[in-house]
């Protein structure tokens, strides 16, 4: 079984959901941005607390982030300009790994293809990486990186969307190793008051597919969701809640790593108190 | 290749059919879809509503009928031979898409996406602008069809472009300034995509060029591809034979392809794409993607761009708003990888001066775009001496440039204007024209251009 997946079953066997942190590297600076990212799987941990992220989203800087909201954005920006790249993203991978998470690369698809596909499959492998996230790239066009993860054992996450017809879930969830990512609302990542009803009725139609196909793979939600509550509510209906824009608000409003740290806590409580546990 | 075809060529019945892109939109190895999974129904849904149709007789008899009535269409072919006295000496033809409704080629595209949005039922269409020109076709084919339009233009161009701005505004569009990344058309493109993502119930996304994501390489070409078919039978008539060459400037791409892909079963014909060089390809200050760039993905395709080794765009610089873009069709892409296109590079200085010369030579004072393509003729002309006949698109007029020309020449600081630069064409630019460019590119642009 891939990493992801194992550790999201392990979650499942703590009658909770997992929680998947993003926060990109780079921002305000490579170190600072690896000092937050292990800041976010400890949580309260050391303070006698629940712990942090199960899972850290390694974000690559792209300077065009056409899915990302203003906070992302504003962000990665500060990352493309210092020049922050792949082997920047694999000093990071190894951080995540040593702090006990399970480090998932998410990233924009020219990155990877200008790194190399291959090359970049050897690499995260070798540096502990599980796989990769990759928001634009739908597995039609994925043959490289489909051949590319299979030969290195990676897990490779595409995203299905409210949109998406049954038979592009179908043939989406087919394609994906590790978890499949709902993004739950028509939009770009951000946070909103409230979590989207189309984002349970995704996760169901997704479960479906999923029951299809004969694959198994935990649904994992992301886009929207910023506080513990929220997780709380998404844990009643998901395997994992991916978090990303609340991880790197704290950063920008100058609470830097404590304020990523208390936010992981909060999150982590959350996904331990799932509002109606699925059968 | 030095002479003209040796016998003429039958005029074709039917206006050939594209070899490319394949059923999921690629050009060789170029093009297809890199957008997240939430476009793909709205794509799959623009695509499908095309294929139907375009073979709907209701709408090539409605396109056909805005073309003439509204566009102005068929626009003539004109013959320059003051301006191509500078040009070796062949005979130089224009295709004067500058002559149509709203002064360029753009307004081709718009019509049949707008006819194609009311057709999928969607009551609003945004659309990315970079020098305004189609930002001002879409807002005008909304107005005409009654839809709500909504433009994005980076900060930077919306000073450059001040009129543009108030042209769209005018005609019942909100224009919104991007403020993020290099602030220019790249951006601008960006934030669109975002809008169409969160707004895609009620929202088509009227994109301008034959880039992005499938169908829309392949839909813009079919759009604009009535410059190429209407020049190729108009050349054929009045000449009795086919040009030896057909030059247009390259940002995006669309004015190319649209007189382009006519011709592009003759192989006789060379086709010549000409990118914007800016201050040199050797300087890294230039936008010419297909020359000095790479292949990669951006904005949804895969296509030459300019990109670090870290696979992030760079930003491009040209005096040319319109073609200030780091990317470049995928049709193109392929078309230099198969050997079947030429592509160029023109700098702004020698762009400048073939806007000065056909200014003064014929009395047309081109858009800096399409002057792009005639440094690229004054050039080729001289390659290929007197026998060469050549047929240049020249894609938009230049009244939206006159700032811009009037600061390249130093226009606004004399009271009598030097014979001017273009005059003679061996000479380089005068003091000035390279003084004056700095002050263009330093001013508001110098993060961007």
């Amino acid at each position: 079984m891939s990493a992801l997946q194992q550790r999201i079953a392990a979650a499942r066997d703590e009658d909770r959901a997992a929680l998947i942190a993003y926060l990109p590297v780079g921002y305000p600076d490579v170190d600072a941005s690896i000092a937050a990212m292990v800041a976010a799987v400890e949580g309260g941990a050391d303070a006698g607390g629940v712990g942090g992220a199960d899972i850290v989203e390694i974000g690559v800087p792209y300077s065009d982030p056409g899915m990302d909201g203003p906070v992302i954005q504003q962000a990665v920006d500060v990352a493309v300009r210092a020049g922050v790249g792949l082997r920047d993203v694999l000093r990071a991978v190894e951080a995540v790994a040593a702090a006990g998470a399970v480090p998932v690369v998410m990233s924009y698809w020219n990155p990877i293809e200008r790194y190399g596909v291959d090359r970049f499959a050897t690499d995260l492998a070798a540096a502990g990486g599980a796989g990769a996230i990759t928001p634009d790239l739908i597995p039609d066009e994925a043959a490289a990186w489909l051949a590319a993860s299979d030969a290195a054992g990676l897990d490779r996450v595409f995203l299905v969307a409210p949109s998406s017809t049954d038979a592009r879930l179908r043939s989406t969830v087919q394609a994906c190793r590790g978890f499949v990512y709902a993004a739950s609302t028509m939009g770009v990542t951000g946070t909103r008051a409230t979590v989207s009803d189309a984002a349970e009725r995704l996760v169901a139609r997704t479960r479906e597919a999923i029951a299809d196909t004969g694959v198994l793979l935990p649904v994992c939600v992301g886009l929207g969701v910023s506080n513990g509550d929220q997780a709380a509510e998404v844990a009643g209906f998901a395997d994992g809640v991916i978090v990303g824009t609340a991880y790197v608000r704290p950063l920008l409003d100058g609470e830097g790593v404590e304020g990523v740290r208390r936010l992981s806590e909060d999150l982590a409580r959350g996904v331990r108190q799932r509002a109606g546990a699925p059968a | 290749m030095t002479t003209s075809a040796v016998s003429p060529p039958e005029p074709r019945l039917a206006p050939a059919a594209p070899a490319w892109p394949d059923a999921t939109g690629h050009f060789g190895i170029f093009g297809g879809r890199f957008v997240p999974e939430a476009l793909i129904a709205a794509l799959d849904e623009l695509t499908a509503a095309y294929e139907a149709m375009k073979v709907d007789p209701a709408f090539v008899e409605e396109f056909a009928r805005l073309q003439r009535d509204y566009t102005g269409r068929p626009s003539p072919v004109t013959e320059v031979p003051g301006f191509a006295e500078h040009c070796g000496g062949a005979r130089v033809l224009l295709k004067r898409e500058d002559l149509n409704h709203t002064g360029s080629h753009k307004i081709n595209n718009v019509l049949g996406q707008a006819l194609l949005t009311k057709r999928i039922g969607k009551s609003r269409v945004i659309a990315e602008t970079g020098a305004g020109q189609h930002g001002v076709a879409t807002a005008t084919a909304a107005a005409l069809m009654g839809l709500s339009c909504t433009v994005y233009m980076g900060e930077e161009d919306t000073r450059r472009q001040a009129l543009n701005v108030a042209r769209m505004r005018l005609l019942g569009a909100e224009v919104i300034p991007v403020t993020t990344g290099s602030r220019t058309l790249k951006d601008a493109i960006n934030e669109a995509f975002r809008d169409w993502v969160t707004n895609v119930e009620t929202t088509n996304y009227v994109f301008g060029t034959v880039a992005g994501p499938h169908p829309f390489p392949a839909m813009v070409r079919d759009f604009q591809r009535v410059i190429g078919d209407e020049a190729r039978e108009q050349v054929l008539e009045r000449e009795g034979r086919l040009p030896d060459a057909v030059l247009a400037c390259v940002g995006g791409g669309s004015n190319a392809i649209g007189i382009f892909t006519a011709f592009v079963p003759d192989a006789g014909v060379r086709l010549i794409g000409l990118e914007a060089a800016g201050d040199g390809v050797e300087t890294g200050r230039h936008a010419a993607t297909i020359t000095g760039g790479t292949p990669g993905v951006l904005h949804g395709a895969r296509s030459y761009l300019l990109q670090d080794d870290n696979g992030q765009t760079i930003e491009s610089h040209s005096i040319s708003a319109g073609l200030d873009y780091p990317g470049v069709g995928p049709e193109h892409s392929h078309l230099h990888d198969i050997g079947r296109a030429e592509y160029r590079p023109v700098t702004d200085a020698e762009a400048m001066e073939a806007f000065a010369l056909l200014c003064r030579t014929e009395g047309i004072i081109p858009a800096i775009e399409s002057a792009h393509a005639l440094a690229g003729v004054m050039r080729l002309g001289r390659e290929l001496g007197p026998e060469a006949l050549l047929l240049v698109n020249l894609s938009g007029r230049g009244d939206k440039d006159v700032e811009t020309a009037s600061r390249w020449f130093g226009l606004g600081d004399r009271e009598e204007v030097d014979p001017g630069p273009g005059m003679d064409t061996d000479q380089q630019p005068t003091e000035g024209a390279v003084t004056n460019h700095e002050a263009v590119d330093g001013q508001d642009a110098g993060e961007q251009a």
